[in-house]
């Protein structure tokens, strides 16, 4: 059972509707650490996304890697600060590795990875440097670890959310290497890093729109 | 037309301020800016990079040398050639500071040289934001056993010196800055493409004259005493031309 350009709109949608919740809290920890900008560019950032995908005249969208392309392209474009290019790279390797109409498990994982790959060649980053990394990283893993182990791509999907989220928390006791929460340096250590929490929630809604697929 | 510049800078003064001064070195290299966000606000864009870097290729730019200010200014410039396919091959990022890249690229330009010359310029203009060249400490300061006033640190003797012109085609003179302000911006740019325009080495105290960022970090003035070598043919009239410019104080003595 494989997930397919359905699940992927759902997947964008959901990201609109948590972040969107999650506006004010993702400012709040960007305000600790960064220049406290994150959740308002996200949020409208994913905003022309869903804007996009509700364009009566565009084109049709018939393989998973459509939808990522769209939204990588907007949230280049939308987004402002570093986060803008990283989402949108992780979304166009992403989408480019989704060229088909549905992933399957071992499409789910080469998609994450695709992401990861995006952010840290991007973004020169490294697991442990109190970034979007710490989240993603794990969750690449635990992607791949369920698949080794035979789960469906749902439970792919969420092995991954989960790990993401734990990865996120993880962020808080570490001392920021990369991004603007570098200049602080030990003052960063305590607080959740916002990007790392933002892709535990974009990982936690492409898990929750698999599980509300037609066919669970 | 010769290889174009695009300063993609956070702020629109900022991008303006430095194309200004490229400008003023290299009056006939294309400065183009791709600077604030959509709303005019502090920030980059994707479209405004995009459409500058397509506008450049257009109007029949040989390559297009970009120069980024800030981390996230150099992700957009990232993200719009990973977008799109046609740009890479003639536009390429610069890892250089701002703005003695933009300079340093200019006048680089400004002498006719391909994407990748005018790259390499740009990324070497790192070195003068390093120490300067303590070329006056060697030559004329006593010797490194004298005592600590005098001695010669190895680590301040940046990369900018080049080994010794050395054979019997070489030229050498000497002769004393006359302006005021010695090898400033101006001066720096029209020694430098002087001397690019022989197309052997020419050093100016021991620092190559065809770089107008390695001649400001001279840190000359009135009264300065410059020796000028040149090696290969034409050396002799290299030599006797840069002197001739330096001799004229530039309009300004």
């Amino acid at each position: 059972m494989g997930l397919d350009v359905v699940w992927a709109e759902r997947w964008v949608r959901r990201t609109a509707e948590v972040v969107a919740e999650a506006k004010d809290e993702l400012t709040e920890l960007d305000r600790q650490i960064g220049d406290g900008d994150h959740g308002e560019n996200l949020h409208r950032g994913f905003q022309a996304v869903v804007a996009k995908l509700d364009e009566p005249d565009a084109a049709e969208r018939t393989e998973v890697g459509d939808v990522l392309k769209l939204v990588a392209t907007t949230l280049m474009s939308k987004v402002g600060g570093a986060s803008g290019p990283l989402y949108g790279t992780a979304f166009l390797r992403a989408a480019k590795r989704s060229a088909r109409p549905e992933v399957d498990t071992s499409g789910v994982v080469v998609l994450l990875e695709a992401a990861l790959e995006g952010v840290t060649s991007r973004g020169r980053a490294e697991p442990g440097e109190k970034t979007m990394v710490d989240a993603l990283t794990p969750a690449v893993e635990a992607a791949t670890a369920a698949a080794a182990a035979g789960q469906d791509p749902v439970e792919v999907l969420a092995a991954a959310a989960d790990a993401a989220e734990a990865g996120a928390r993880a962020t808080v006791p570490m001392v920021a290497t990369k991004g603007r929460a570098s200049y602080l340096g030990e003052r960063s250590a305590g607080h959740e890093d916002p990007g790392a929490r933002s892709t535990a929630l974009v990982l936690g809604a492409a898990r929750d729109a698999a599980l509300a697929g037609p066919d669970r | 037309m010769s290889v174009a510049l695009l300063l993609v800078s956070h702020s629109a003064r900022l991008a303006d301020g430095t194309a200004e001064l490229a400008h003023e070195m290299a009056p006939d290299v294309v400065v183009a800016n791709a600077a604030g966000d959509v709303d005019g606000g502090l920030g980059t864009s994707l479209e405004k990079v995009t459409e500058a870097l397509t506008d450049l290729l257009a109007d029949g730019a040989a390559g297009v040398v970009v120069l980024a200010d800030l981390g996230s200014a150099v992700l957009t410039v990232e993200s719009a050639l990973e977008l799109d396919d046609d740009l890479p091959p003639r536009v390429r990022l610069a890892s250089a500071p701002f703005v003695e890249g933009a300079v340093a690229a200019a006048v680089t330009a400004q002498q006719g040289a391909g994407l990748d010359a005018v790259v390499a310029s740009a990324e070497g203009a790192v070195t003068s934001i390093g120490p300067r060249p303590v070329v006056e400490l060697v030559e004329a300061g006593p010797s490194p056993d004298a005592g600590p006033a005098g001695t010669v640190v190895a680590g301040e003797l940046v990369g900018t010196v080049g080994a010794p012109l050395r054979g019997s085609d070489v030229a050498t003179a000497r002769t004393v800055v006359r302006n005021p302000l010695g090898l400033h911006a101006r001066p720096a740019a029209l020694v430098a493409r002087t001397a690019a325009s022989f197309g052997i080495p020419v050093r100016i105290q021991g620092v190559d004259a065809t770089s107008v960022l390695q001649l400001m970090a001279l840190g000359t003035a009135a009264g300065t005493e410059l020796e000028v070598t040149a090696q290969g043919p034409g050396a002799e009239t290299a030599v006797a031309t840069v002197v001739g410019l330096i001799d004229g104080g530039f309009g300004e003595a």
